[in-house]
């Protein structure tokens, strides 16, 4: 038993995020406009978040299947206490104010979620009953409405993204998934009446980015400027014009992938992809040879997560997906979702070393 | 297979594994769309977006539509526009605020309202956007700041329009006034409406009609240098100006009526009745409302409000005031209307008391014997307390209620500025809410507008038109068109109905309206004093409103009683008798007796509208605009 092993971490997945948490700290202090103290705090956070991966990596997934209802109604009970007393931060209802900082109960539900539905499915024979899925789903609604009330509907999003990943690595039959697919296809025009009007405005301006070139079509209008002009090789570190020149807003959060382009180019961006599609392969792998249930679907739902993350922040800056406010993991500037990404590495790296060794 | 509660392993780690297989095709097919989507802009769009990136150096900017102006109905500006320096911040561009601040305050006059202002703008707005500093520059400032401007990137002087009210305090309880936009309010508008557009209408007519009045932001294409100063315009879409406004509110009227009060704390509503047009809509003490437009600093406000006075208080508005006995001619031609003979007579010893009770309700000219035997023409002219107590117990509760709630007290008359409050009419049923009984002698003194009976200056004033126009009623409006500042066409507002009296009878009408005019013209009336000498008819009631219960036995003199005792003067007026343009209702605070206080107040009102004047300044030219 090597020392990696004694200690629950998994190398190639731990190496693997350290070399994008320093590429991240390099972009950030183009992006931030080369500001020392940003970076140090940015490091802080990583090594916290660090630290958190470590200890979810000793929790045996027996135990994190145990807690697994009581996580998710702890976090449904601080979805429940953001609606009643939470803080307003521009205009959403997010925040929860401990005093000491202010916490987003709903990045407990990021890993809640996933983990609710494992346990949940875990306890049947798979493939789940017609029922039994109907049921998952309706137990995952209340969070998702209540996070998309705040709003955001960014998270509520990828939440339900989550839960949709575990549905259909639990083995959701095709022909359920048609009727979500259809019903989803009809609920649509009803969703949109029901959008705030900044939220149907960003979705207005990905059709037509030049219709209001000073609001909500700013950001994707400078954000493809500063990734096309990147062209192929980049245009060097630190030479981000678009960011330096202050075009592109939120640069350092969670528009850095454009600074990322622009300066990198399309080489750069192959490589972090690939960096990022090694980290994802590493986890479904981890899925792959899970040896319970639980630990599969916690461990593929996981993984499909943390690809949504990717997807759809790279999607938002390259002008195919709406602006929502989603960071780009271990780059972005920010702290709570930093450590909650780092929690659900731990919990992977937790399943993976925690196999009984069978010899095959 | 239902019902077959045994976990197949095998079988579940295989559908898993088929799920994750069909997961990696999909992935991969995401990640081919993502990677051609980024491959289309770097490689095959990229000399396109590299241009963009080199002109990107081409700011859009929002550019703040001018703000309509408020004329009044003769065309005298009442708001206007003009354009001030101020020293505008982009946060995005500055490294060190802090030392940024203080080197600029060795320059131009930073006070803490300034910084505090400035803090909120950079805590709620976006970073690259230009934020005020300072604005209203003196010339001096600027130009310390343009010699030494090289030294502050992200800094810059701008000329922009700022909200000047040129009359002061001149109608303010009327035209507001507006205001930085607040935290508050920035949660609530929305953004694209406020582009560029740091103000917003707070109360009156530049709240209520703050839509119309805004109008619509441009956008200029600024190019700047790499250091972000801006070098040339490239292309403009321009802002669309607001509306102007023009009241039916008469500056002349107004300040007359402002002048009639004087120090007086007061409120004059005066209402053209055949429309609903308000004349005058006046409030004292009045306030400058200049101060508030950038921010009227902390130590000034306190003042105001600290002031005993309480001028902040818009009192024709929302001041709410016993009515005193010039609720009696409604009341009279309530009682016409169902049935009362108006030769019916009543004998006034100076008292009153209901049958089986003691407790004596004074007549005003108690201490002269009182007014012997009244019938209801003297009973007005002469105000007899003693012939409206009866007339009250004879009318009832019930049918006074629902006489007054018909000429439109106890509700809002609808005007068109923000915040009205209505009066308040006491009911047996208002009173069982509160849970206490409704007592006799609370319908006893209903008859002369006292007790727990409030109304609003506007209440009066529009209740007064209803009965100067023949018992048809208007909502009061203070705007009455509105112009738009390109094609300089006028829209005149339709006037709006409001209640309206239905009356049996058009004598009865007459009957009131002959004695109210007696109240002016006999010099037994109560108004005499103020109004015989009019070269135009005019019909009034006089009131004196209790501030205070006093004891029954207590001799009141108007000298000798504490000014914050006295009674309030009020007066009610429409003019000519014959086809009346005006109606008005004044209160004066703490007056004294009605008929020489308030009734002088109204008839200057009256003389400043109907009186062939000098025609105003037409400053509406000026501008470019001509009113017809």
């Amino acid at each position: 038993m090597n020392k990696w092993q004694r200690w629950h971490i998994d190398r190639p997945l731990f190496l693997a995020l350290c070399l994008l948490s320093v590429v991240g700290m390099f972009v950030l202090y183009s992006a931030g406009g080369e500001n020392t103290p940003l970076l140090i705090r940015q490091a802080l956070r990583l090594a916290l978040g660090f630290a958190v991966l470590v200890a979810f990596a000793q929790i045996r997934p027996e135990t994190l299947q145990r807690w697994s209802p009581y996580i998710f109604a702890f976090g449904l009970a601080l979805l429940l206490a953001v609606l009643a007393v939470g803080s307003v931060r521009l205009g959403a209802r997010r925040w929860l104010n401990l005093g000491l900082f202010r916490f987003q109960p709903s990045e407990i539900m990021k890993l809640g979620m996933p983990m609710m539905l494992a346990w949940f499915f875990a306890r049947e024979p798979l493939p789940p009953r017609g029922r039994i899925v109907a049921l998952g789903g309706a137990l995952s609604l209340a969070p998702i409405l209540l996070i998309a009330k705040q709003p955001d509907l960014g998270t509520a999003a990828l939440i339900l993204g989550s839960v949709l990943a575990v549905l259909f690595l639990a083995g959701m039959s095709w022909r359920s998934i048609m009727f979500v697919l259809v019903l989803a296809g009809m609920a649509t025009p009803l969703l949109w009446t029901h959008l705030h009007q900044y939220q149907k405005q960003r979705i207005e301006t990905l059709l037509d980015p030049s219709s209001d070139p000073l609001g909500a079509g700013y950001h994707t209008i400078q954000s493809m400027i500063a990734v096309g002009s990147g062209g192929f090789f980049g245009k060097g570190w630190l030479n981000s014009s678009q960011a330096h020149l202050d075009f592109l807003p939120e640069s350092s959060t969670d528009f850095i992938f454009a600074v990322f382009a622009e300066e990198f180019g399309f080489l750069g961006i192959l490589m972090l992809c690939s960096l990022y599609l090694f980290v994802l392969g590493r986890s479904l792998l981890i899925a792959f040879y899970a040896q319970d249930t639980y630990a599969r679907l916690l461990a593929g739902g996981l993984a499909l997560t943390f690809f949504m993350y990717v997807f759809v922040n790279i999607g938002m800056v390259s002008g195919i997906l709406p602006v929502v406010g989603v960071p780009l993991p271990l780059i972005s500037y920010g702290g709570s979702a930093t450590v909650t990404l780092m929690a659900a590495f731990g919990m992977l790296m937790s399943i993976h070393t925690h196999r009984r060794i069978i010899t095959q | 297979m239902p019902g077959t509660p045994i976990k197949d392993y095998l079988r579940e780690s295989r559908i898993f594994n088929t799920r994750v297989t069909v997961v990696v095709v999909f992935i991969a097919i995401l990640v081919l769309i993502l990677i051609g989507r980024l491959a289309y802009l770097q490689i095959v769009d990229h000399r396109h977006y590299m241009t963009l990136s080199n002109e990107n150096s081409i700011n859009p900017v929002p550019i703040a539509p001018v703000r309509g102006l408020i004329f009044d109905r003769n065309g005298v500006v009442l708001a206007e526009n003009y354009p001030v320096l101020t020293l505008e911040i982009v946060p995005d561009q500055v490294k060190n605020m802090k030392t940024l601040l203080a080197q600029l305050g060795k320059i131009v006059t930073l006070n803490s309202q300034d910084l505090k202002d400035f803090y909120r703008e950079l805590r709620e707005k976006p970073h690259f956007d230009s934020l005020i500093l300072r604005s209203n520059l003196t010339q001096e400032e600027a130009d310390r700041f343009a010699v030494q401007r090289y030294r502050f990137t992200g800094t810059d002087l701008h000329a922009r329009l700022e909200r000047y009210y040129p009359q002061g305090g001149l109608a303010v309880a009327a035209l507001g006034y507006v205001g930085r936009i607040s935290e508050g309010e920035t949660k609530v508008i929305d953004d694209a409406d406020y582009r560029g557009i740091n103000y917003i209408g707070k109360i009156g007519i530049e709240a209520s009609y703050e839509n119309l009045l805004r109008g619509k932001s441009g956008i200029k294409n600024v190019e700047v240098n790499a250091k972000g100063r801006a070098i040339r315009t490239l292309g403009r879409i321009p802002p669309v100006a607001g509306e102007n406004l023009y009241l039916n509110l008469d500056a002349q009227v107004q300040a007359a009526a402002e002048q009639a009060l004087g120090h007086h704390r007061g409120a004059v509503v005066a209402i053209d009745p055949r429309n609903g047009g308000v004349l005058a809509f006046v409030s004292t003490p009045t306030y400058n409302p200049n101060p508030f437009v950038d921010g009227i600093s902390d130590k000034a406000y306190r003042a105001l409000t600290d002031n005993p006075d309480s001028p902040l208080l818009d009192r024709a508005l929302d001041g709410r005031y016993a009515p005193g006995s010039t609720i009696k001619p409604f009341l009279a031609l309530g009682a016409l209307n169902s049935g009362l003979n108006p030769n019916k007579t009543f004998y006034c010893p100076g008292y009153f008391h209901l049958p089986g009770s003691s407790h004596m309700f004074h007549c005003w000219a108690w201490r002269q014997g009182g007014h012997g035997i009244v019938d209801l023409r003297k009973a007005i002219e002469q105000s007899c307390d003693v012939y409206f107590y009866n007339l009250a117990v004879h009318l009832g509760i019930n049918r006074i209620d629902n006489i007054l709630n018909r000429f439109g007290f106890n509700s809002k008359t609808g005007v068109d500025i923000p915040g009205e409050l209505s009066g308040l009419v006491p009911s047996p049923a208002w009173k069982a809410a509160h849970g206490l009984p409704w007592y006799p002698g609370e319908t006893v003194i209903m008859g002369v507008g006292q007790g727990a009976m409030l109304v609003t200056p506007l209440e009066l004033a529009n209740a007064t038109a209803i009965l100067a126009d023949k018992g048809v009623g208007f909502e009061p409006r203070l705007v009455r068109a509105i112009q738009n500042p390109t094609t300089r066409t006028i829209t005149y507002l339709k006037p709006v109905p409001g209640r309206t009296y239905p009356l049996k009878s058009s004598a009865y009408l007459g009957e009131i309206v002959q004695d109210m005019a007696d109240v002016v013209s006999s010099p037994r009336g109560t108004g005499y004093f103020m109004g015989h000498t009019a070269p135009y008819q005019i019909a009034g009631k006089s009131g004196t409103a209790q501030v205070k219960d006093m004891p029954s036995d207590m001799v009141y003199n108007a000298k000798t009683t504490a000014k914050n005792l006295r009674d309030n003067a009020v007066f009610i007026a429409f003019a000519p008798v014959s086809n009346p343009r005006i109606a008005v209702a004044v209160i004066v605070e703490h007056g004294g007796f009605g008929g020489e206080v308030a009734g002088p107040v109204a008839r200057k009102v009256m003389d400043a509208y109907l009186l062939p004047h000098k025609p105003a300044q037409a400053d509406a030219r000026a501008y470019g605009y001509h009113t017809n």
